[in-house]
């Protein structure tokens, strides 16, 4: 536990290992996100980045270490004080994840519903219908849609709607950590520019606490504060998002130039 | 068995020089066969009985490998499934209850699935009075018909042809849909929502089988006497009013209740199939076609299972 709670970074990961059968996925991360930083972590498909925000959300049980969120640790803590701190943290997932039955009205508004007596408090007071109708319209204004869209189904969404619409449910409850999983993967550049610049807007307005995963350079220096590469289960390099293209590691170097040689090896079948 | 284990040893190592002494007999076994199938003077080898032998014991061995992971398997899948059912049962009784998902899936399972039912219920109704007029008449028993027909269509007819079109037509649908909702992360959204999934998607939903097939089976009920009675009067020319009162005569409240009964319990297990196999189901668009596969099949053989064994507990003498 931290010694002093004023300077204690709003996320602390310390040792978190996680292996599935012989492959070891996270091998050790030491991670300190401070309260209100924007953290960006990159990283090549499959070294992890995903299983990490997984493993702080409990959505994967790690098999070693420690994840404390405001202090407390999540994988020990009484399951009611796990559940509270947790649901601290809105989540922007890779294909949006929006729920295909409901209307997007009804997608933003599904945390401002929910009817789990876990969920609610003075901050986070359960709404009526029409009240998370009309939060639901605000925020997605927020995100640049028409509160029109909201009687849409997400399947008529193109995918920078989608990855809009889930903005706006990651945030409609206004949570203290964001998580931002690939945000502008399958987008086109302009599209992604517009989502990182949406994520920068939230993130400064709500003043939240958020960590965006992705291998899109260019979004990792429009949102992150700080930035954080990992490799082969690792955190190998941390350091200000804006030296990220010259950070003097060569392993980020030769990850962020795209470079075909450098001390990462692609193993390809030939 | 020990001289047959020195054999063994004997022949490995004719043909593997070096092999340790402390090989257990079921490795010899192997790498004595393997070593004798590889070996390339094995035409010339002397010891075509230990090798008939070994054959014969390395096929025994592979008959016994495939009974115990099949075992194994099947015992891991029933206890899994078994764990599920018991948290989705739990969850009926810990709050919240999500009414609007049940209302939705007690439409879908039960008000949606009414014409298929409905429809099936009506033509056996009638084939079953067609058929036992055809066997009945050898004995000039045809006056039976309509016994047979309330019988056959309030114990077995009716609950189980409703089972079986619900679990192709709902059990099909629940786990197509909850398995596309775990594939695409959907299922990890609600837990980040504070929803529990079970709660939300799996609760609902056994409620609505275990009240939906009752109701359907009412009606298939009413429909397959109606079919009956429909091919009786018409084609085979009974009196509408004597076939109504011998129909009447033979109805028993047991009968119908036993039959509704069943039908409670066919529809938590096709709820359960259709929720399970979609909530486990992993690989994308393949995984969720076996899933949905698997929660039908699986669906319709606990009906007949479950149907016998429930015939048998309330009827067998």
């Amino acid at each position: 536990m931290t010694d002093n709670p004023s300077s204690a970074p709003k996320i602390r990961i310390r040792g978190l290992r996680k292996a599935f059968g012989s492959k070891v996925v996270l091998d050790g991360v030491d991670l300190d996100v401070p309260t209100g930083t924007s953290f960006v972590i990159i990283g090549g498909s499959g070294s992890g980045k995903s299983v990490l925000l997984r493993c702080i959300l409990g959505l994967i049980q790690p098999d070693e270490g420690l994840i404390e969120i405001d202090g407390v640790d999540v994988l020990r803590a009484p399951r009611r004080e796990r559940e509270e701190r947790i649901g601290e943290i809105g989540m922007l997932f890779q294909n949006a994840a929006l729920f295909d039955s409901l209307s997007v009205w009804e997608n933003v508004a599904f945390g401002l519903l929910a009817p789990e007596p876990t969920r609610h408090s003075e901050k986070h007071p359960r709404l009526s219908r029409t009240e998370a109708r009309a939060r639901a319209n605000a925020v997605l204004e927020q995100v640049g849609l028409d509160p029109s869209v909201g009687d849409l189904s997400p399947s008529e969404l193109s995918g920078g709607m989608q990855k809009r619409v889930g903005l706006a449910r990651a945030i409609a409850d206004r949570p203290e950590i964001l998580f931002f999983d690939e945000p502008t993967t399958g987008l086109d550049p302009i599209m992604g520019a517009v989502i990182d610049g949406l994520i920068v807007d939230c993130v400064k307005r709500m003043g939240s606490t958020a960590i965006a995963i992705t291998h899109d350079m260019a979004s990792a220096q429009r949102i992150g504060d700080e930035a954080a590469m990992l490799y082969q289960g690792k955190l190998v390099w941390q350091g200000p998002a804006t030296s990220l293209m010259h950070s003097g590691n060569a392993m980020v170097d030769q990850f962020t130039h795209g470079r075909r040689e450098g001390p990462i090896s692609m193993e390809l079948r030939r | 068995m020990k001289e047959f284990q020195q054999e063994i040893t004997d022949t490995a190592r004719q043909h593997r020089p070096g092999i340790k002494e402390n090989f257990d007999v079921t490795r010899l076994a192997g790498y004595g066969c393997m070593a004798l199938n590889d070996c390339p003077q094995c035409k010339s080898c002397t010891s075509h009985t230990t090798k008939d032998r070994l054959r014969r014991m390395n096929t025994l061995l592979d008959l016994v490998t495939l009974l115990g992971r099949t075992v194994f398997v099947v015992t891991r899948g029933a206890g899994s499934i078994g764990l599920f059912a018991l948290e989705g049962i739990s969850c009926f009784f810990r709050p919240p209850f999500y009414w609007r998902v049940f209302l939705q899936s007690l439409l879908d399972t039960g008000f949606l699935s009414l014409p298929v039912v409905a429809l099936t219920a009506l033509f056996s109704g009638g084939v079953i009075a067609l058929q036992s007029y055809t066997g009945f008449a050898q004995y000039h028993a045809q006056s039976a018909i309509a016994n047979i027909v309330v019988l056959a269509v309030t114990r077995e007819l009716g609950p189980v042809m409703a089972g079986l079109m619900v679990a192709g037509r709902v059990g099909a649908a629940m786990a197509a849909q909850i398995g596309t909702m775990r594939v695409t992360d959907q299922i990890d959204a609600l837990t980040t929502l504070r929803t529990h999934p079970m709660k939300y998607l799996v609760a609902p939903r056994l409620a609505a089988g275990v009240i939906a097939l009752p109701l359907l089976v009412v009606v298939a009920d009413i429909l397959g006497v109606a079919g009956g009675f429909t091919v009786a009067t018409v084609k085979l020319g009974f009196a509408p009013d004597n076939y109504i009162a011998a129909t009447m005569n033979a109805l028993k409240t047991e009968d119908v209740m036993v039959g509704l009964v069943k039908a409670t319990v066919f529809g938590f297990l096709i709820t359960l199939m259709g929720c399970y196999y979609g909530y486990t189901s992993r690989g994308g668009a393949e995984g969720v076609g076996s899933a949905t596969t698997a929660a039908v099949v699986s669906a319709s053989i606990l009906v007949l299972a479950f149907d016998y064994l429930l015939t048998d507990l309330f009827f067998a003498q």
